[in-house]
């Protein structure tokens, strides 16, 4: 009994990480599902249509503040944490 | 119009990427730089031409840099205005490195700029990375009791310097005043560098701890400052082209930002000599990967006897695989001293609750007598 709630604690403490955990493998499926289309807008962009050409520095930010969010957090929850 | 072949990603493609991605950044969240090395030839490897493996590598460099430089923020270790200052200069410095590189091109084809960059890749690390090197060692000899930061000589006659209407402040030597004449060259250099071999940090990183003063500590997180202004602007430029493949700077971001907490937190818990250690190290290593390869750019710039295609792609092989080395080596010493760092840690904070507690129990004992 007192491992489930040893484990219902720490689902409780880390949930912002879980969240953003799952947020991130959510923005990596998206990633993968327009990746043609991803792909398509560079061509396009290479061949002279530039309206959609800051769109990979946009992506870049986002994935950068919601994943990078994961992964302090993730180190955090298995215990590796900055001295102080 | 031309079309820019990018590849198809498989299972394989993916997990070498995020591995090379995962320890490149574990070594730039440790020292500031560093990973771009290897990951610009990996990408080739695969099939990726050169300048979407350039631009891609760029546009997973700064939102790494710009996630460590603000975790590392949150330890006190960056100078935000010094990293923009040099980041704008080092924008400059890009702009004209790439032109000689065009211009080197145009004159010599690919062989001339490999072998123009091999050549200053020997020429910067065989310099700075004895320096750096030798340091680190000196520091670890005189021991632990002599770690605190001391302000290099140079940088004592830089500081000393006064010229009217070009002073600027930093927090990183103690707010004192510095002439922004040495700063901008220091930028530019970073810059001329990033453009040319893809490390900006292995001139950046050096200037700041021995030409202004800055801790190398400080010095590596302001780099990661200096990395993401550099690279946004390179991003824009090389998006502009629609040279950018999305996919793979996401999926190298997605290792990377992994590695550069972990090297971050590393920071946290290592002496200022392990940090030009490491970094000396790995300069070291690199400048034999290049030297294995410069007999390569030699016989195709028909300036020395021509090798055969075996021994080239022997001494190619063994050229890649020391840059692998490099990273590998780094990732071991970060991983030792941080592992080391947590227990040690762990071990003082016991025994300092352990000491409180028996202090607490005898000042009961003392006062119920």
């Amino acid at each position: 009994m007192s491992k489930l709630v040893e484990i219902r604690d720490f689902f409780i403490k880390h949930r912002f990480a879980f969240v953003l955990g799952v947020v991130s493998v959510a923005m990596y499926s998206l990633l993968y599902l327009f990746s043609v289309n991803l792909t398509d807008i560079a061509q396009q962009t290479h061949a002279g249509h530039k309206t959609l050409f800051f769109l990979p520095i946009v992506i870049a930010l986002i994935f950068s503040g919601v994943h990078g969010s994961f992964t302090s957090r993730f180190w955090d929850m298995l215990g590796i944490k900055a001295k102080h | 119009m031309d079309v820019i072949n990018f590849i198809d990603l498989n299972l394989a493609t993916v997990i070498i990427l995020f591995v090379v991605g995962f320890i490149g950044g574990m070594v730039s969240g440790f020292i500031g730089s560093g990973g771009a090395f290897v990951l610009t030839p990996a990408m080739m490897s695969l099939g990726v031409s050169g300048i979407v493996a350039v631009a891609s590598n760029m546009a997973h460099k700064f939102p790494k840099a710009l996630v460590g430089s603000m975790k590392r923020a949150k330890y006190g270790q960056v100078d935000v205005k010094l990293g923009v200052i040099m980041g704008l200069f080092a924008e400059v410095g890009v702009f004209v490195g790439k032109e000689v590189m065009t211009g080197i091109r145009a004159a010599f084809g690919n062989s001339g700029t490999d072998l123009y960059v091999s050549l200053v890749f020997i020429v910067v690390l065989a310099i700075v990375g004895t320096i750096v090197f030798r340091d680190g060692l000196r520091m670890k000899r005189e021991g632990a009791h002599n770690d605190e930061h001391k302000t290099p000589k140079l940088a004592q006659w830089v500081q000393s310097i006064y010229i009217p209407g070009t002073m600027v402040r930093f927090k990183s030597i103690g707010n004192k005043p510095i002439s922004l004449l040495f700063v901008a060259p220091m930028g530019f250099a970073t810059g001329m560098l990033a453009a040319s071999i893809a490390v900006g940090g292995f001139i950046g990183v050096p200037a700041m701890i021995y030409v202004i003063g800055v801790p190398a500590i400080m010095a590596t997180a302001t780099e990661l400052v200096v990395a993401f202004v550099m690279g946004m602007g390179g991003s824009l430029f090389y998006a502009w082209e629609g040279f950018v493949d999305i996919r793979l700077a996401m999926i190298i971001l997605a290792g990377s930002l992994f590695g550069v907490q972990i090297g971050a937190i590393g920071t946290t818990y290592v002496k200022e000599y392990m940090v030009k250690f490491v970094m000396g190290m790995i300069m070291i290593i690199v400048l034999f990967s290049r030297l294995f390869k410069l007999p390569v750019y030699l016989s195709d710039l028909s300036l020395m006897t021509t090798l055969s295609a075996g021994t080239s792609d022997i001494l190619s092989t063994i050229s890649f695989s020391t840059l692998g080395l490099a990273l590998i080596a780094g990732m071991l010493v970060i991983s030792v001293a941080l592992i080391k760092g947590i227990i040690e840690h762990r071990n003082e904070t016991r025994a300092e609750h352990a000491r409180r507690k028996y202090e607490a129990s005898l000042a009961v004992t003392t006062a119920e007598s």
